[in-house]
């Protein structure tokens, strides 16, 4: 058959192609992560909107239909801002650049920076949610008893499907507050 | 075979034979012999198993009646979370690495493992994995308690301290697989005796290639998962923290790659004892023997399309739904094959039913009724019904207990006298199989009852109106737990040579390389390699 050494050899050779397999089965479950976000980005599967400002320009303003929008907030545990929109429903033409409003208070005793996460529900219509301007590109940073009003601006895209009439917008928000000093204090640290 | 490759194994052999095998505890840390390691693992497969059952218990006594009365809710978590990791982890997974120690090589004619230092490592890495596990459960705050499938972010936001053991251990059992993977690829590939082909390949090696494959698929996958979830705890990332960007789901998604091609590792090898044992006991050949391989490899390909049926309940679309549920629907297909060759190998055989054929039996039976069930959670609109209730108990402990551990104990009765040159004590043996055959039906099969009636699953407490199916369930528990410490008097008893000596073939109609050399299997077999015709 074969002698030892071209044998150990051959085994060698098999290890390696293996253990190249095993390394790169290791580097594809982190490459799922941004895969994972390319998929949901093309398709709109999972409710996931825009998360830089998309510049409106002057489109057919689609005045045959109406698309109903329910606007649903959330905080999360640990957070205690008070989180409310102003505006509960709303129908829209698509095409048509609308603003919405949402109240936010900070009842505690310390300065907290929240983060709102928008998900849109079914989940196709996400694609169609183009928001102009938003609170949730950035963080909101809250004095102790302050409170204030977040604007949000949208357009419907007129592509929308004929059969989504209605659709619906939750906003979870988080209490990102050491992430956030974090962040800071790294940034101070580059700038000096 | 050159006259190089014998003078070397001869060297090797003499240099034992001068030294003699170590004795005491040096010869179990030392060794790299398949055979020793082999059983090393068998043996802690048992005891992680008997670990793993203990906890069973805790859980069903909690459960015996509604309300909470024996251990408070965040242990009760733990028991749940920890006898999952071990079951599938500690005792499943190490019992078929054991099994392809001992048979692999002598089943392809081979003197050893491709690998035998490698093979030492693997197992011993595995002890310190568990204890690592194990000691978690006695930190303050507790062990893991956010279920085996740790989803984030149970197992980042709200977890205990001690989360970081629990990935650290679940690296190196990881690790352990991997290289136990990698040593069972490279034995097959390289160290078959001249003339066995490929088709020629006994199913138990067949089954454990493809596995292997899966394994060194998938489990870099999880290594991967469990680091992202430690790095999100413990160093500031947001893979799966929304406020970060991240996606909890992707944890899932993620999870299932691995989670999903995980439970055919657990079965795979099951299905190639079984294809062993019913032919003996048959007195036929296998039916189908290239269907069997062909099954084997398109259930091996289709679990890498299908994770996502785990997560029909997460909002994904309809077309996503239907792909996972039909896709899941076709597996049924290769594993009917399965079902349909192993009957028709028992049609017309001149049929006896020693021990391992009435396991072999109840397994074919069982792990068809877990396949069932399996088919009906496939059902995507039903499933939002069953998902996460007993119904999904009842069927993976179908498929996992009367499955895959069935088609351990089947292969233990049935290469144990090939391993201890005695026969088991039957007496023992028969009290084991129909103790464990009606109390494991006692302790699943009403869960199926009670989770489509809405039981949910990993909850300490009940609704009024499941309590007397739960105090069925628990008793079938209680019972199928003792019955196993039968198995364990029985393994005692043959492993101190105590029955009647058997003969190398053991079985009238067992077929293969290893019924050819005596029993009990010397130290060192086909150190010349026999030649397949």
């Amino acid at each position: 058959m074969m002698n030892q050494s071209t044998s150990s050899n051959q085994n060698n050779k098999l290890v390696v192609k293996l253990v190249v397999i095993v390394f790169g089965m290791f580097t594809f479950g982190f490459a799922l992560v941004p895969l994972y976000d390319v998929f949901c980005d093309i398709t709109g599967i999972n409710g996931k909107t825009n998360e830089t400002a998309i510049v409106y320009e002057a489109t057919d303003i689609d005045r045959s239909r109406l698309v109903t929008i329910e606007f649903i907030t959330k905080t999360t545990t640990g957070m205690p801002w008070a989180f409310e929109a102003k505006t509960k429903r709303i129908q829209v033409h698509p095409g048509e650049l609308n603003q919405v409003e949402f109240y936010v208070k900070n009842p505690a005793f310390r300065d907290i920076v929240g983060q709102a996460i928008p998900s849109v529900s079914p989940g196709t219509a996400a694609l169609y949610l183009n928001k102009t301007e938003c609170f949730c590109f950035n963080n909101q940073p809250l004095l102790a008893g302050e409170d204030a009003l977040m604007p949000m601006q949208f357009y419907v895209d007129p592509q929308i499907p004929e059969d989504v009439t209605y659709f619906t917008v939750q906003y979870t928000l988080y209490d990102v507050t050491a992430a956030a000093q974090k962040v800071a204090e790294a940034q101070a640290q580059a700038s000096e | 075979m050159s006259t190089a490759t014998d003078t070397l194994h001869h060297d090797e052999h003499d240099e034992h034979h001068h030294h003699h095998i170590p004795k005491g505890i040096k010869r179990w840390l030392l060794t790299t012999n398949h055979k020793d390691i082999g059983t090393l693992y068998l043996w802690f497969s048992f005891i992680m198993f008997l670990t793993g059952g203990a906890m069973a218990m805790i859980i069903r006594a909690e459960l015996f009646q509604p309300g909470l009365q024996i251990v408070d809710p965040n242990f009760f978590n733990q028991m749940t979370t920890v006898h999952g990791l071990i079951m599938v982890f500690g005792a499943v997974m190490p019992a078929f690495t054991g099994l392809a120690n001992w048979l692999i090589p002598m089943m392809i004619g081979a003197p050893d493992m491709a690998l035998p230092r490698m093979n030492n490592w693997s197992f011993w890495i595995l002890p310190f994995a568990f204890l690592i596990l194990l000691s978690s459960l006695f930190l303050e705050g507790g062990g893991p308690a956010f279920g085996w499938t740790f989803y984030a972010p149970l197992s980042t936001t709200y977890s205990s301290d001690s989360t970081a053991l629990f990935v650290f251990s679940v690296h190196i059992m990881g690790i352990s697989s991997i290289m136990g993977a990698i040593n069972v690829i490279v034995t097959i590939w390289n160290m078959r005796a001249p003339g066995m082909t490929w088709m020629k390949m006994p199913m138990f090696v067949w089954t454990w290639l493809i596995t292997a494959f899966l394994l060194i698929a998938v489990m870099p996958v999880l290594a991967g998962v469990v680091t992202m979830v430690l790095t999100d705890k413990y160093f500031g990332t947001s893979f799966f923290n929304a406020a970060g960007g991240g996606d909890p789901v992707m944890f899932q998604h993620i999870f299932w790659f691995f989670g999903h091609p995980e439970v055919y590792i657990m079965i795979l090898p099951a299905f190639g004892i079984i294809s062993h044992i019913i032919p003996t006991f048959a007195r036929k050949p296998l039916f189908g023997y290239a269907s069997m391989v062909y099954a084997t490899a398109s259930i091996a390909l289709l679990s890498f399309i299908v994770w996502a049926h785990h997560m029909f309940t997460t909002g994904m679309p309809v077309a996503a739904e239907m792909f996972f549920m039909f896709a899941t629907m076709l597996i049924s297909v290769p594993t009917g094959v399965k079902v349909f060759n192993w009957v028709a190998t028992m049609w017309r055989g001149s049929m006896t039913f020693e021990v391992p054929m009435l396991f072999a039996i109840a397994f074919v039976v069982l792990f068809t009724i877990g396949g069932l069930s399996g088919l009906m959670l496939a059902i995507t609109p039903v499933d939002f019904q069953y998902h996460d209730t007993y119904f999904v108990v009842a069927h993976f402990h179908y498929v996992l207990v009367t499955g895959a551990i069935f088609s351990i104990m089947a292969a233990a009765y049935y290469w144990l006298p090939k391993w201890t040159g005695v026969m088991y004590d039957n007496t023992l043996a028969k009290w084991h199989f129909w103790a464990s055959l009606v109390s494991v039906n006692v302790l699943f099969f009403p869960m199926h009852f009670v989770g489509l009636a809405g039981m949910p699953r990993r909850i300490p407490d009940y609704a009024l109106q499941f309590a007397d199916f739960n105090k069925w369930i628990s008793i079938g528990g209680f019972a199928f737990g003792l019955s196993q410490l039968i198995f364990l008097a029985l393994l005692i008893k043959a492993c101190r040579k105590k029955g009647e000596p058997a003969s190398a073939q053991v079985w009238e109609g067992a077929e293969g390389l290893e019924w050819e050399i005596p029993s009990p299997a010397p130290y060192h077999t086909f150190e010349t390699p026999p030649i397949i015709k």
